[in-house]
């Protein structure tokens, strides 16, 4: 199959007609099979396509359609991938960072925004849309006035559609729970899946870290303030069951290696883990290249590598082919699964982001909290 | 609507469109109407919307806060009940991990029958299909045997006269019904209300009553439970025999929500679904839809009109 863009180039330069039925004919990203053609106009000296795939270039230069203003580069994908990544424009020395013009996906971050390109066969979730049939949860806001760090942390409580006092719960404790919220719309996602009944209706607590990457690799004090405050808090102001397969712990990044290690500091707490390309970072001999925000996490995937214990009963595990942690949490897998944990390991064609996370939760939550799909019918 | 002198309606899902006030109009009768809710099991009260829709006076039986009320009173009931239902769970799920395999063969065999290997006929291959699903139906039978007998030793472990709260809740079920003119059961969890339901002994009670149910309410009413979808999270979606259903209304297999949760268009699944649970008419009940039978008050219900797509071998018929 020939691309489009070789099609418009094959006969020697381009007719400004010929271009301007080029670029109304298509929409950009242009996804062909298994390739994707990114396409910028405009008076710049040069332009790259900066994504996050790791394992290739970061930076990926663009042709110049000859006598135009456009510029086009033809990226090879697999099928189901999704990717997010920003132009670089150059011109007159400088060079700065934009969201694809042509292409209206874009997924936010902390940082800011980026584009998204959905290879062949992506499917956006349908369960990640506002649906009108679903019932909405609540969100209610609750302070933990003491704790480990001596100031009150912010948490923040999803309480499920229809929630009852007179009813026992599962109870998910969610890192940075506040960019769940804002960045993987976790509230619809949630209420979609309850609504669903493939999820079982839970109370979530979103946590809001104060230096999450000083409290997240191992501190003591964030899993003291986890089990001995804020679960405890929680136990007392909703009915939650008292089990540990009730409860469950969720992160990913940083937030994966303190779900990771809460749960091996306190293996009684925490009967379920959601790790989300968790930063397990480790080294095999000698000092480790990620920089100094590390030091603190391959010390302590180090020592859970040596003595892992049991640190919960089922462990989702999920990373993107095209993080450069794919390698760590492949690593990972066998070393969880030697403690007897149930565990299932999951990739995606994706990178690290909050939407390759937000894709996850289906999966990831039907198998830790299964919900009465099959028994209710109403 | 004449001709018969009672009429049992099966619907479909009310939340969104309800026509349960438009059914309960034809039956010409001036209430009240026995509801039950218990499937909704903690929000079983909440039925303020339902007694609207219904539109006359209505009493609901409370089979859910009952059976809590019961089990308070009866501890030994109540654990016995527990030790019932894990033993039931236990069942369930080896018949599924069993099930798994026998499904996976009939779904590759129907796949050679599209693509027929070299020298295989397709006849051969056929045939090779209805065994396949004749073993799957083998395993449905044992389960539903199996769990029938765990019923039945449960149900003769019980000595009534050891449990004289449930004697009492149970006449005073029966005495509501027998006031009512019509019974509508409402949907919710399946297993839940199948066995309120039970325990409560209301299938007794039911003759000479208007009958009304929908979703989960019209799969306890028919012979057996079919627990369905096609695209759960995890797992394969095989469809599984729960086991028997209270038995009033006979021949069919209500489907609820079947646009939701069956992929209708999907011909060799909906072949495989029609085939394994035939001679059962297999109903897909979407909102709007209904099944009638009619009865003469003291005999057995019989099936009248469809007005719902059928799971046929082939493909749906509308």
């Amino acid at each position: 199959m020939q691309l489009a863009i070789h099609s418009l180039l094959q006969h020697g330069p381009v007719t400004q007609a010929e271009l301007e039925a080029f670029l109304a004919r298509h929409s950009f990203p242009l996804v062909e099979g298994r390739h994707v053609t990114f396409v910028y106009r405009g008076a710049v000296d040069a332009v790259r396509l900066r994504h996050f795939i790791f394992g290739l270039p970061t930076a990926q230069p663009f042709t110049q359609v000859p006598g135009t203003d456009v510029w086009y580069y033809v990226l090879e994908l697999p099928p189901k991938s999704r990717v997010e990544y920003k132009f670089e424009l150059q011109h007159g020395g400088r060079a700065h960072w934009i969201r694809d013009p042509l292409n209206p996906f874009i997924a936010r971050d902390p940082y800011g925004a980026n584009s998204v390109c959905q290879g062949q066969d992506y499917v956006r979730p349908p369960w990640v849309e506002h649906d009108p049939e679903a019932r909405e949860g609540t969100l209610e806001e609750l302070i933990l006035q003491q704790t480990p760090f001596g100031e009150p942390r912010r948490v923040t409580v999803y309480l499920p559609a229809r929630y009852r006092p007179s009813r026992r719960y599962n109870l998910l404790v969610v890192h940075d729970g506040g960019d769940f919220l804002r960045y993987a719309n976790f509230r619809t996602v949630l209420d979609n899946l309850i609504h669903r009944l493939e999820v079982a209706p839970m109370i979530v607590a979103l946590t809001h870290p104060g230096e999450r990457l000083v409290e997240y690799p191992d501190d003591p004090r964030h899993a003291a303030m986890i089990c001995e405050h804020l679960v405890p808090e929680l136990q007392a102001r909703y009915p939650l069951m008292p089990l540990p397969s009730a409860r469950g712990l969720m992160g990913a990044s940083f937030g994966a290696v303190a779900s990771l290690s809460t749960a091996w500091r306190y293996p009684e707490m925490f009967g379920r883990l959601m790790l989300l390309s968790g930063s397990f970072a480790f080294t095999d001999i000698g000092e480790h290249t990620r920089g100094p925000n590390f030091d603190a996490v391959v010390k302590f995937v180090n020592a859970f590598r040596e003595r892992p214990g049991r640190p919960s009963e089922k462990v989702f595990v999920s990373c993107g082919t095209y993080e450069s942690l794919i390698y760590e949490n492949r690593s990972m897998v066998p070393r969880l699964q030697a403690t007897g944990m149930d565990v299932r390991y999951v990739e995606a064609r994706d990178g690290h982001n909050w939407e390759a996370w937000r894709d996850r939760m289906r999966e990831g939550l039907s198998w830790l909290f299964p919900g009465p799909l099959w028994m209710v019918y109403e | 609507m004449s001709g018969a002198k009672f009429h049992a309606i099966m619907l479909g899902p009310q939340r969104f469109t309800p026509t349960v006030g438009e059914v309960v109009a034809r039956f010409h009768c001036r209430g009240p109407v026995a509801v039950v809710t218990a499937g909704w099991q903690e929000r079983e009260p909440e039925d303020e919307e339902l007694r609207e829709a219904i539109g006359l006076p209505a009493v609901n039986l409370r089979l859910h806060a009952r059976a809590e009320a019961v089990f308070a009173a009866h501890p030994e009931l109540f654990q016995s009940h527990r030790e019932r239902q894990d033993r039931l769970r236990q069942l369930q799920h080896l018949y599924r991990r069993r099930l798994r395999y026998a499904m996976d063969a009939v779904r590759e065999l129907q796949g050679l029958v599209e693509r027929p290997p070299l020298g295989m006929s397709v006849s051969r291959l056929q045939d090779e299909v209805r065994a396949a699903l004749a073993a799957v139906c083998d395993l449905d039978r044992r389960h539903q045997a199996q769990v029938a007998e765990v019923l039945k030793a449960h149900r003769d472990a019980r000595a009534i006269a050891d449990t004289p709260e449930l004697a009492r809740h149970q006449n005073e079920v029966k005495q509501l019904i027998e006031q009512s003119d019509v019974v509508a059961i409402a949907g919710g969890h399946v297993a839940s209300l199948l066995n309120r339901l039970r325990l409560f002994e209301v299938a007794r009670a039911l003759p000479g009553r208007h009958l009304l149910a929908w979703s989960a309410g019209a799969m306890v009413l028919g012979e057996e439970i079919v627990l369905f979808h096609d695209c759960p999270p995890q797992g394969q979606g095989d469809a599984e025999i729960l086991g028997a259903g209270l038995g009033v209304l006979p021949n069919v297999l209500a489907l609820p929500h079947a646009s939701r949760r069956l992929l209708l268009d999907d011909r060799e699944r909906v072949d495989r679904f029609a085939r394994r649970f035939a001679p059962k008419k297999c109903i897909a009940l979407d909102p709007g839809g209904e099944v009638a039978f009619v009865s003469s008050g003291a005999g057995p219900w019989e099936l009248a009109e469809v007005r719902a797509p059928v799971l046929q071998e082939g493909g749906i018929c509308n």
